[in-house]
């Protein structure tokens, strides 16, 4: 799905991710560790196109980032649906039209029952109408992953997507993640959450990176 | 969970359109209304105007064209003679279609303006008038005047070109005028759209970014914002073309004054005033497109 050649990326002065080679394969489930400022966002940001790699190759479907027009890049992302940290929403659209925004933008049709039955198994039945700044972070994180998953991508990336949450709620959003993940979907969630990812574990078969002096490692028992 | 379809044929679709996804308020929302409404009541009053000119230039150059006046100048004895034998010279003149003698009461009339309407006509030294009506095609000038020189000394000839050069020098002169003014009024139109567009994709530069991240292509992105500017530069077009046809067709018409009476349209001339708010949707949908795919490239 997504690979990565020994990707660098970095400001003048400072190197966040230093050649680091990678692949996310069909299905799999990762977690993305480490301290704050580590560079999780960065690489998420990597694996999504927002960024580029400084030195090094990134393939995503195939296809090498670096090679793809603006109109290939487009498509790529339709292809992988990201919760951001802080979800992204637009602020005078509804829910409903948060959530269908991909749909929208690709000009493809939404089927209303479907979108309800989304909201409703993210929990958000009855918000539809609902502005983001009526929502709670709760609902604001569940709506991120409705949107993310709306569009049938194959790749979920969850940057933090429990970062604002109680633990109820962080499990509830986990057991979602693992669903889709069953459902044949690639998962990567960055978080410094240990204690969620020591509960992941248990329900799902998921491989734990950590970033650390620009280099990403696979964690071991000690997680 | 049942996965989202994209069905081809579904009971009810959630269909909110593309340009929803752009903030509706914004003062250069606004602008771009009134700004459109102040052009369009500008180009139809260019329009207006420029039409007037040239109808009136090609009634005076026409009028001019198909008449013509002999000024017989002579002493009081020779003044009835030599005006007989002009009349007799022009009836048997080719082009000529009639010919009659201005009577003392026009010539009055004539003067009226300069002199007040008193004037002792007898009195005066004036000379005597033929009015001409030619068929310019086939009236020969030059031989007239040959001929008059010939029959009546003091009969001078006046076919009115020295006078529908200058007329139809001004009309086509009116004509550039109005053209250019035109292509201003739609240059500033397009470059206010413009600035209207990139001050609202500056303006939204988060929306513009989140629709990246879900995979909105440029030219989706910049549709959204084409629409919206295009519907309110149509819509402030509409409404300054409503007021500034009102006005003109509410203008009034002097009874004696040509030019007046001329100002505004006339019959299929109406038609390119309607022409304004599609010419200004039209040049707003150029622009904008033009200006948000520019904008969105650099940005990238």
């Amino acid at each position: 799905m997504i690979e990565l050649h020994d990707a660098s990326y970095g400001y003048p002065g400072r190197t966040l991710l230093a050649g680091v080679s990678l692949t996310l394969s069909r299905a799999s489930f990762h977690f993305l560790t480490g301290p704050s400022g580590a560079g999780k966002t960065t690489f998420l940001k990597l694996c999504y196109g927002e960024l580029r790699p400084n030195a090094g190759r990134l393939s995503a479907f195939g296809a090498d980032l670096a090679q793809l027009s603006r109109d290939d890049l487009a498509g790529m992302r339709r292809r992988i649906g990201v919760v951001h940290q802080d979800c992204e929403f637009l602020d005078h659209l509804t829910l409903a039209e948060n959530v269908a925004l991909p749909l929208i933008v690709a000009g493809r049709p939404i089927v209303e029952s479907d979108l309800a039955d989304l909201l409703a198994w993210v929990g958000l039945r009855g918000r539809e109408g609902a502005l983001p700044s009526e929502l709670s972070g709760g609902e604001r994180q569940r709506g991120a992953l409705a949107r993310a998953i709306i569009g049938a991508p194959d790749v979920i990336l969850a940057d933090e997507p429990t970062g604002n949450l109680d633990w109820e709620m962080s499990m509830r959003l986990l057991s979602l993640l693992v669903e889709l993940n069953r459902m044949g979907k690639t998962v990567l969630i960055a978080t410094h959450d240990l204690n969620l990812i020591r509960t992941a574990k248990t329900q799902v078969a998921a491989r734990v990176l950590r970033i650390k002096d620009g280099q990403v490692q696979t964690a071991g028992a000690d997680l | 969970m049942k996965p989202i379809s994209t069905r081809s044929a579904a009971p009810a679709t959630f269909a909110p359109g593309i340009d929803r996804i752009v903030p509706a308020a914004g003062a250069s929302a606004t602008l771009t209304l009134l700004a459109a409404a102040a052009m369009a009541f500008l180009a139809v009053f260019t329009l207006a105007l420029a039409f007037s000119a040239n109808r009136l230039a090609d009634s005076w150059s026409g009028d001019l064209a198909a008449t013509a006046t002999v000024r017989i100048s002579a002493a009081p004895d020779q003044a009835d003679l030599q005006t007989r034998r002009v009349l007799e010279v022009l009836t048997t003149t080719p082009g000529v279609v009639s010919s009659r003698e201005i009577p003392a009461e026009e010539t009055r009339a004539l003067l009226a303006p300069w002199f007040g309407p008193d004037l002792p006509v007898e009195t005066l030294p004036i000379p005597r008038l033929v009015a001409i009506t030619t068929e310019p095609q086939a009236f020969d000038a030059e031989g007239l005047r040959l001929r008059l020189s010939a029959e009546a000394p003091g009969a001078v000839l006046d076919d009115h070109s020295r006078w529908r050069a200058p007329l139809a020098d001004t009309a086509v002169a009116l004509r550039r005028i109005a053209v250019f003014s035109l292509a201003l009024i739609g240059g500033a139109t397009a470059a206010m759209v413009t600035l209207a567009v990139q001050a609202s994709l500056a303006a939204n530069g988060q929306v513009i970014r989140v629709l990246r991240l879900i995979g909105a292509r440029d030219v989706t992105i910049a549709r959204a914002f084409v629409r919206r500017y295009t519907l309110r530069a149509t819509l402030g077009a509409l409404a300054g073309t409503t007021v500034a046809a009102a006005a003109v067709a509410a203008l009034p018409v002097v009874a004696d004054g040509e030019f007046l009476t001329h100002l505004g349209f006339s019959g299929r001339e109406w038609l390119w005033a309607l022409s304004v708010p599609a010419i200004a949707a039209i040049t707003a949908l150029v622009a904008t497109r033009a200006a948000a795919l520019r904008r969105l490239r650099d940005e990238a």
